[in-house]
């Protein structure tokens, strides 16, 4: 192997500075002993003791968790099914107009979006709890759910959904046995993303949350408004630890198969 | 592989066009088939009988794989009928029809093992649950596939995928099976040996078999009969023997195979026709049964292997014309002769190597005698 150039190094080492030490410097202070955050006192886990009895923030993760996971998985299923029709619809009447309505929401700043739900939420329910939130999440969540599927789609054989057709299958069959155990892959990122978009946000919930549907986001900046408390820190390096997990289980999985395939691929060529 | 012997019967019984009272598989009435202002197919008839190995032969973009797929129910014919069985076909969807194709691609299910890639069809038709294990061993067996049940698409070779494409198109026993360039992606050992499979499957099952096909050695090896295809016109329907030795327009000649095209003006005499095609040359003598006017231009086409290379004319043969060596293309059993007649035409002869290279007694820049019979050639006023 070619030695690395100093240069690289350092601009390595520079990268992942700026991208690292906010939340390595977080992660330290989170089994900080001391009640300033800012302030060293020795190393203690009492921190994390004292999250596990704090009610409101346990609420909380609570709430997100059920949100997030309604959201992903009804953002997946209409976002699946828009970018399906959008790809292999062919040309309808105002195509166009549905892909951009349906791209809209990337663009939309977020205050927008949640300003204009909660109007439109106001009229439709008495009070606001987690079905809007819940609601709200899946508008923004499922184009980003429909882009990823669509992109999958655009790059599929269409061949073989011509074959399950030849073979007898029905459109919603050849869907169901061929089209989606394929893409499937595609599928579950879309998922994962929007749950963790409906995790971590915070403006359009703000907007249309109310009375016991406080996500964690919602509780964590409303906390630090009244003062940064070591708490928030071992909560949130939880929060790194689980999503860290996650990441790192999905890529070795990923490169498993992967690797696996381009084995096989080689015993049988 | 064994070398492929078809049956005699096969040859000179099988012939169900030429029978005015046999009943078609397949008719094509009218078809047209437009793409916004492209017209892929135009005003198209056709029959194709039972049992019968048809290929559409064509360069792309001729309407071959359009006709196909009108076939497969993929496509709708903008005018025209296609009739199965004497039955219209055209508002019945692919689902729904006994026919079934192979793909180009092969298009086999990834997440499914060979095993359930050949019995996906069977378990959306009306066959028994216990019945299905047994079509589909039988499907492996016909194809040699036996062993690879087990396999995903991706743990299998090419080959072995053009096998299982194969297999799963067959197993549901349709009436017709369409086949688009299924050799296309196999290279040229394996696609020679696969030709004869395909025909010797074909035989075995008894299905009518259409192919798609831009290799023009494969569709006069594998083919009953064969239609030539140009902008969505069929220019000439016959067995390859016909194609071959009895092209109906330059267009065809050029396309099959090598040839000699030479223009002159014709003269008759009964069914004798001579090619004046130089000043002060002897002309091509031919014979042939188009109604052919005095003085018409025509167009003479001979293959170069029916033309011999000789110090001397052959005394035994109708035409004979002399000319120089200008280029000799060594191809190991045979060689390609490319020679200059003093009229300016460059005429190509294929001789086989009979003898070893150093005993060859002409070379370039020789003066060489060509000669063929009046039956080697036709006279073509298209």
């Amino acid at each position: 192997m070619k030695k690395p150039s100093w240069f690289n190094i350092t601009s390595l080492t520079l990268g992942f500075a700026f991208l690292y030490i906010p939340m390595l410097v977080l992660i330290a202070y989170s089994f900080n002993g001391g009640r300033l955050v800012t302030v060293w006192a020795g190393f203690s886990t009492k921190w994390y003791g004292e999250l596990l009895s704090n009610e409101a923030f346990l609420d909380a993760a609570w709430v997100t968790l059920r949100v997030a996971v309604a959201t992903a998985t009804l953002a997946t299923v209409l976002g699946t099914l828009a970018g399906y029709v959008l790809v292999r619809g062919g040309r309808f009447m105002g195509r166009t107009l549905f892909a951009g309505m349906a791209y809209a929401p990337l663009v939309m700043p977020d205050v927008i979006l949640g300003l204009s739900l909660l109007l439109l939420f106001k009229t439709m329910f008495s009070s606001m709890g987690m079905t809007t939130v819940i609601l709200a999440h899946t508008t923004f969540a499922m184009c980003y759910v429909s882009v990823v599927v669509s992109s999958r789609l655009m790059s599929f054989d269409r061949s073989i959904e011509e074959a399950a057709a030849d073979l007898g299958a029905t459109a919603f069959d050849t869907f169901k046995s061929v089209t989606l155990p394929i893409i499937f892959p595609a599928v579950l990122s879309g998922w994962l993303l929007a749950f963790t978009l409906s995790l971590d946000d915070l403006v359009i919930a703000s907007f249309v949350t109310g009375p016991g549907a406080t996500t964690l986001p919602i509780k964590i900046f409303s906390a630090v408004r009244l003062g940064v408390s070591p708490e928030i820190n071992a909560l949130s390096t939880i929060m790194i630890g689980i999503v860290t997990i996650g990441v790192i289980t999905f890529s070795v999985i990923n490169k498993r198969q992967i690797a696996q395939r381009l084995r096989d691929e080689k015993m049988a060529g | 592989m064994a070398q492929p012997t078809r049956p005699a019967s096969a040859q000179t019984v099988f012939a169900p066009w030429t029978d005015p009272t046999a009943q078609p598989l397949i008719q094509f009435k009218n078809v047209t088939k437009q793409f916004g202002d492209f017209t892929a197919v135009d005003d198209l008839t056709i029959n194709i009988y039972e049992r019968e190995f048809f290929a559409l032969l064509g360069p792309s973009g001729c309407g071959k794989t359009t006709l196909m797929r009108m076939l497969a129910g993929f496509e709708n014919p903008t005018h025209g009928e296609i009739l199965l069985g004497g039955k219209n076909i055209v508002p019945v969807p692919p689902n729904q029809r006994p026919v079934n194709m192979m793909f180009q691609s092969y298009a086999l299910f990834p997440h499914l093992s060979v095993w359930e890639n050949i019995a996906f069809g069977l378990k959306r038709s009306d066959m028994p649950k216990d019945q299905i294990g047994d079509r589909v061993a039988e499907m492996l067996r016909l194809t040699r596939m036996e062993k690879f049940a087990k396999r995903k698409p991706h743990q299998i070779s090419g080959g072995q995928r053009q096998r299982v494409a194969l297999a799963r198109s067959l197993a549901k026993a349709p009436k017709l099976l369409l086949l688009d360039e299924p050799l296309g992606a196999l290279d040229k050992k394996l696609r020679n040996d696969t030709q004869f499979e395909l025909m010797d499957i074909q035989e075995k099952t008894g299905t009518t078999f259409v192919i798609v096909t831009h290799d023009q050695e494969e569709a006069m090896t594998v083919a009953s009969r064969v239609a030539v295809m140009d902008a969505g016109k069929m220019i000439q329907v016959d067995t390859p023997a016909g194609i071959y030795e009895a092209p109906n327009s330059v267009y065809v000649a050029d396309f099959i195979g090598d040839v000699n095209i030479i223009e002159g003006n014709a003269s008759v005499s009964g069914e004798k026709v001579d090619v004046h095609f130089a000043e002060g040359v002897d002309p091509i003598h031919a014979v042939t049964d188009k109604p052919i006017t005095d003085g018409q231009r025509v167009s003479y086409a001979v293959r170069p292997e029916k033309i011999s290379v000789d110090r001397e004319p052959l005394a035994d043969r109708a035409n004979h014309v002399k000319g120089k060596v200008e280029d000799i293309g060594y191809l190991g059993n045979v060689s390609t002769y490319h020679v200059r007649l003093p009229s300016g035409q460059l005429v190509s002869a294929l001789m086989t190597n009979s003898r070893r290279l150093a005993r060859r007694d002409f070379t370039w820049e020789d003066e060489v005698w060509l000669s063929w019979t009046d039956t080697a050639g036709v006279v073509l006023t298209e």
